[in-house]
């Protein structure tokens, strides 16, 4: 086990080497798919709790217009202020909505979420003069401590400066669910009475849980604004939120790495269908979704056991570190 | 010995029917009582009104002359009222192993750590002990739906103990154990339970069961308590045998 260890820095390694080895596209598409990733992270969260929130672009739309404010009226170009900005939308809003939602399971809690962000999204596109309506804001190319990058050197900086934020959340997100609060996290799916009869409180446990959520999706929303450039309120309606839980479905919750896979996967995947296939790019989002739920409920990551298994007969087997 | 648990005229209703009918008894500390009575006599209503679950009409519970009346149960746990279920309420997807974790992370305060990991060796090393008491051993790498339904129930009442409670409630312990194992399992459970000296109260159909390990035996019938008093005198009284188990 020990050398499993080591995997996730050979890996972070690979990823950084990858931000000058690709070409200038793809390695916008991954960028994408890091920000993006960030808000599936918290969709497979609650999905740990048994909660499908079809929300998420709520977050994602307050941590990009964040930005967007702060730039339009404020003057910020600093990323990482940006970014704090994202994560504190994101807090803000899952702190008011989680009040109630924390009461709330099944189709209540997913209705609830889409409600919620469908309020947003309404907002934005009727404020115009504050939001700039269906034009949406622009969003100029962030500062690095006071340095704005020159052009060649924009698209591997924002894509590192992403990769870093994601690294900090995968983390995060890992010690998270090893921690007694990831584990009452999975113990309310299963259980909620015998939570409280442990002393635990069920709506505290989601509560902080939508928190985390939040932050992470608001950054998400922050970060993909400062690389696209451009807000609109579509961040906010309802088809973004369910591309996040298709995402979810297809990389999976086996692991935290699984929604990024999923998430890096269907950046390209969208790209290639829309450009081959440009009028039934949907319908093969549509194919692909069924074929994951027919034959892999687990989502892409779940190869990473059965490949194993059925080549080399090995099993993972899972016990404690001694 | 001090009274640790009281009811006072504990009333309540569903719809029509009377779960709870003026219920007022006095546990003390260290007692082992044996809740009897038919099917829907409102044994289990009493544990729940205790805990919290459900809320009486009217009374009061007092614990350690504390007023816990209308307390939510994670509050009333908290403060040393812990129970088992008579359908056995454990986390299935987690590992034996985790849902002891869980429970005595929830036991130190650790339930909402957000950042140490819930296996902890020392942790773990109670938590083996535990389920060794239990005869769980076995199992413990094992999530908790492979276990077989004794196992279930076990798991359930060592999840309660491992709260350390001071008043421990449980709803038919041996329902689901085999005739065989019963006995083994009552003796670890009661010798462990007189070893660190829990009130214990516990639902039971099982007369030969209660007959051996209660030292006193509350008799339910309609929602109220009909008899109360050592088993050996209540067993020979015959309108408390013929309201139990139909005897004549």
């Amino acid at each position: 086990m020990k050398s499993l260890r080591i995997l996730p820095w050979i890996l972070a390694g690979v990823l950084i080497g990858l931000g000058w080895l690709l070409p200038g596209w793809s390695r916008f598409l991954l960028t994408l798919a890091l920000a993006r990733g960030l808000v599936v992270l918290g969709v497979a969260l609650l999905m740990q709790a048994g909660l499908v929130s079809f929300g998420q672009g709520l977050f994602f739309a307050a941590g990009a217009y964040a930005v967007g404010f702060a730039m339009k009226y404020g003057g910020v170009r600093d990323a990482f202020l940006a970014t704090a900005l994202g994560a504190l939308a994101g807090l803000g809003i899952a702190a008011l909505t989680g009040l109630l939602l924390a009461r709330y399971r099944g189709i209540f809690f997913a209705m609830l979420t889409l409600a919620f962000s469908m309020i947003l999204y309404g907002i934005l596109l009727k404020a115009y003069t504050i939001t700039g309506g269906t034009d949406g804001l622009r969003i100029a190319p962030p500062a690095f401590l006071g340095h704005v990058l020159p052009e060649e050197h924009a698209g591997i900086g924002q894509y590192l400066y992403t990769l870093a934020c994601a690294g900090v959340f995968l983390y995060l997100v890992f010690r998270y669910l090893e921690s007694p609060l990831g584990y009452a996290v999975r113990a309310v799916r299963d259980n909620e009475v015998r939570v409280e009869y442990l002393g635990l409180s069920v709506s505290r446990v989601l509560y902080l849980t939508y928190l985390l959520v939040g932050v992470m999706s608001g950054v998400g929303g922050a970060l993909s604004a400062l690389s696209i450039g451009h807000i609109v309120p579509e961040l906010a309606y309802w088809t973004t939120s369910g591309e996040f839980v298709f995402v979810a479905l297809l990389g999976g919750t086996g692991s935290v790495f699984a929604p990024f896979i999923g998430s890096a996967l269907f950046e390209f995947i969208r790209t290639y269908a829309y450009k081959y296939a440009p009028y039934t790019w949907q319908m093969l989002l549509g194919f692909i979704m069924l074929a994951i739920v027919l034959f892999m409920p687990g989502g892409i990551w779940s190869l990473s056991t059965s490949i194993p298994r059925r080549v080399f007969g090995w099993r993972w087997f899972w016990k404690p570190e001694a | 010995m001090a009274v640790v648990l009281e009811t006072r005229g504990l009333t309540r209703t569903f719809g029509r029917v009377v779960a709870a009918e003026d219920v007022s008894v006095q546990i003390r500390s260290g007692e082992r009582v044996g809740l009897v009575g038919p099917n829907g006599a409102g044994k289990t209503t009493f544990l729940n009104l205790i805990t919290g679950y459900v809320r009486p009409d009217h009374g009061r519970i007092l614990f350690s002359g504390k007023d816990i009346t209308g307390l939510p149960p994670r509050v009333i746990t908290r403060m040393g009222i812990v129970r088992s279920f008579q359908i056995p309420q454990i986390y299935s997807t987690l590992s034996v192993l985790e849902n002891m974790l869980l429970a005595l992370a929830a036991r130190e305060g650790r339930g909402f750590d957000f950042w140490n990991p819930l296996r902890r060796s020392r942790a773990i090393e109670e938590a083996m002990e535990l389920l060794a008491s239990f005869g769980l051993t076995e199992y413990a790498y094992r999530p908790a739906a492979e276990l077989p339904e004794g196992g279930r129930k076990l798991l359930d009442i060592a999840l309660a103990f491992a709260l350390r409670p001071i008043v421990l409630l449980m709803d038919e312990p041996t329902s689901g154990v085999s005739t065989k194992d019963k006995f083994v399992v009552m003796d670890t459970l009661m010798e462990v339970l007189q070893r660190t000296g829990v009130t214990t109260l516990f639902v039971e159909h099982d007369m030969d069961v209660v007959y051996r390990y209660a030292e006193r035996v509350l008799v339910f019938q309609n929602g109220r308590v009909v008899a109360d008093g050592d088993p050996q005198t209540l067993f020979a009284d015959v309108t408390v045998r013929r309201a139990v188990i139909g005897w004549e």
